[in-house]
């Protein structure tokens, strides 16, 4: 595996045609790579979640390509780009969208059950990562009965149970106190960041920012600038 | 069971409120299709009673018959040529009319009378009490105890009535195969003893009865009676034309069609919303399945899964709910004509299939029509 998880070449995304077409991305180009977490920042309507659904092979951009790990994923099939988020992409949306008549365990065991692993050792493996992100005597609850900020360690959880390289979450603390979402955030980078994997955080919560390898600020759909954070906390792994 | 699938099914039943309103929706349909199919067969079954009863492989009767009690006599010299032609075994006379019968409470019961060949006895019913050659004596009849009895006041064997200001007297009781339509008790005498009790025009035989030597005579045996102006039907014709005279000019067929469709439309649209919104409800998440990596075929497959196992319990529930009315009703009401019949339930079931599909169908279509980059949006 190369050092570079995520290669974005020129992306170019607009909705809409004639009079109502907006461009939502303008030619955007970065590297993410293997061991880094970077930070897409910027306020809304600048693109970034365009900009991710086009990297994480969700939306297919006008112009432009996206490499993951090499591979030009929009020059795949649309299974095979399904394929490729079930094997190498983990999400961890904003509003978590967990499943509310499923357990938390069950929630945690969706990719594992894509992947058509066995039902009980499914939910076997469920239960270990529940573990590492501390939630495993909760295993047997409905996401409802959980607070936000466990809830959103189950989205976590669920995201990371596939092995997956790159992890891409979005707006992780919009919906969670300063607190809680600063914690989730130090745990993602002291127990899921890893030197095989690259974590791409979608954010405009700046109270978060001490925790990026690197941080790349969009406005109207540009990248504006690409800064390289020294000050931040290093990763501490535990977990793959 | 494969996992995505027993996802499916927690999502399905976990959802309690919407479960059991789908299951409701289906069953009620299903129920209601169910009853009224089982009663418009159970009507049919005992439109035809006497054919089924009497047992003949062929039937002889005019043309402008439509069903089994409103006979048309036929003059005599039709059963002599039906005996004359190649192929018969042998053929008979029977007669089908109605009487009143005086109770000893005084009240009058109109029973249904069946004149039986004299020298053969040919169509007499499976005697349970009394002896068949009894039949001969002054003035017999032999009662069929059925779910009409009781309104002879429930005779036994020696009883003496009134019937037609006649003498009658009870030397049997016999069972049938199927009970009549109409709701009145029948008796079974000999044919002369019918046509002199019961007022009749000039001609007196309602059917004539012809067993052939071969299946194989039996085209040119009703070739032979098409010539002489009357219409020889095997037994399975005979019931198909009572039954199309039911189904087709009383207006039953179009009523029983019209409730079974409302029924239909009914489950339909009951199942439909509930799944729809159950799908509009997970609709977030399917689009959360489809990011994660589950494929199209997969969210169709669970779909299909979810709706054909809810019309699959509802279906059962119907059709149990509909037997167990139905056998309730029988405890209550012995002559309750409805009756479950293979035809019924494969309909049914196909109906059922056909609201699993429509309701999947519009969910399939919604949550194709998802896309993950919707939920990334919010």
């Amino acid at each position: 595996m190369g050092n570079v998880a995520i290669k974005a070449n020129a992306l170019v995304k607009w909705f809409g045609e004639g009079e109502a077409k907006t461009t939502a991305v303008k030619s955007a180009s970065f590297e993410a790579d293997f061991g880094e977490l970077l930070y897409i920042v910027g306020p809304s309507g600048s693109g970034k979640t365009t900009l991710l659904s086009m990297i994480s092979g969700i939306l297919k951009p006008n112009e432009g390509s996206v490499l993951v790990e090499g591979k030009d994923i929009w020059q795949m099939k649309s299974d095979d780009i399904a394929d490729l988020r079930l094997h190498k992409i983990g999400f961890v949306f904003q509003d978590y969208h967990l499943f509310p008549r499923l357990t938390t365990v069950e929630n945690v065991a969706i990719p594992l059950i894509l992947k058509k692993m066995d039902w009980n050792e499914a939910l076997k493996v469920g239960l270990e990562y529940l573990e590492i992100v501390g939630l495993k005597d909760k295993a047997q609850l409905q996401p409802v009965k959980l607070s936000g900020g466990e809830q959103q360690r189950v989205a976590i959880a669920r995201a990371i149970a596939g092995k997956p390289d790159i992890l891409i979450f979005d707006e992780p603390t919009a919906s969670l106190d300063g607190d809680t979402g600063r914690k989730i955030v130090e745990f993602v980078k002291t127990k899921i960041l890893n030197p095989e994997r690259c974590v791409i955080i979608v954010t405009h919560d700046s109270r978060i920012y001490e925790y990026a390898d690197s941080i790349m600020k969009m406005e109207d759909g540009n990248i504006i600038a690409f800064e390289r954070n020294t000050n931040a906390i290093p990763y501490m792994s535990h977990e793959k | 069971m494969s996992s995505i699938l027993k996802i499916a099914l927690k999502l399905l039943v976990n959802d309690r409120s919407k479960f059991i309103a789908l299951l409701v929706g289906i069953t009620f349909a299903v129920f209601l299709m169910i009853m009224m199919m089982s009663m418009f067969s159970g009507i049919l079954s005992r439109s035809s009673s006497s054919v089924y009863n009497v047992g003949a492989k062929i039937w002889v009767m005019d043309p402008a018959v439509n069903n089994a009690t409103s006979s048309i006599p036929m003059p005599d010299y039709v059963l002599s040529s039906a005996r004359s032609i190649n192929g018969v075994k042998y053929a008979v006379p029977i007669y089908f009319g109605n009487a009143l019968v005086k109770l000893k409470s005084g009240a009058y019961q109109a029973v249904s009378v069946v004149g039986l060949d004299d020298a053969t006895l040919y169509g007499r019913p499976e005697l349970i009490e009394g002896k068949i050659e009894d039949i001969y004596a002054e003035s017999a009849f032999i009662v069929v105890k059925d779910a009409e009895f009781k309104k002879l006041e429930s005779p036994a064997v020696g009883t003496e009535f009134e019937i037609n200001d006649h003498r009658g007297l009870v030397v049997g009781l016999a069972k049938v195969a199927s009970g009549g339509l109409f709701g009145i008790p029948t008796v079974y005498t000999t044919y002369h003893r019918a046509i002199t009790y019961i007022p009749s025009m000039r001609f007196t035989t309602s059917y004539i009865l012809i067993e052939p030597k071969h299946e194989s005579d039996i085209p040119f045996i009703q070739q032979q009676i098409k010539k002489l102006g009357y219409q020889a039907l095997t037994r399975d014709q005979f019931v198909r034309k009572i039954s199309d005279f039911y189904t087709y000019q009383t207006g039953m067929g179009m009523n029983v069609l019209m409730m079974t469709a409302i029924s239909f439309i009914v489950g339909l649209s009951i199942s439909g919303q509930t799944f729809y919104t159950f799908i509009l409800e997970n609709l977030e998440r399917f689009g959360a399945l489809k990011a994660i990596g589950a494929k199209g075929n997969e969210l169709i497959k669970m779909i299909l899964f979810q709706a054909s196992f809810t019309a699959l319990i509802g279906y059962g529930l119907g059709v149990g709910l509909a037997s167990a009315l139905m056998i309730l009703a029988k405890l209550r009401l012995p002559s309750y004509a409805a009756q479950v019949t293979y035809t019924n339930l494969t309909f049914a079931f196909f109906m059922v299939l056909i609201m699993a599909g429509v309701s999947s169908y519009i969910g399939i279509r919604k949550v194709l029509q998802i896309q993950p980059f919707d939920i990334f949006r919010g």
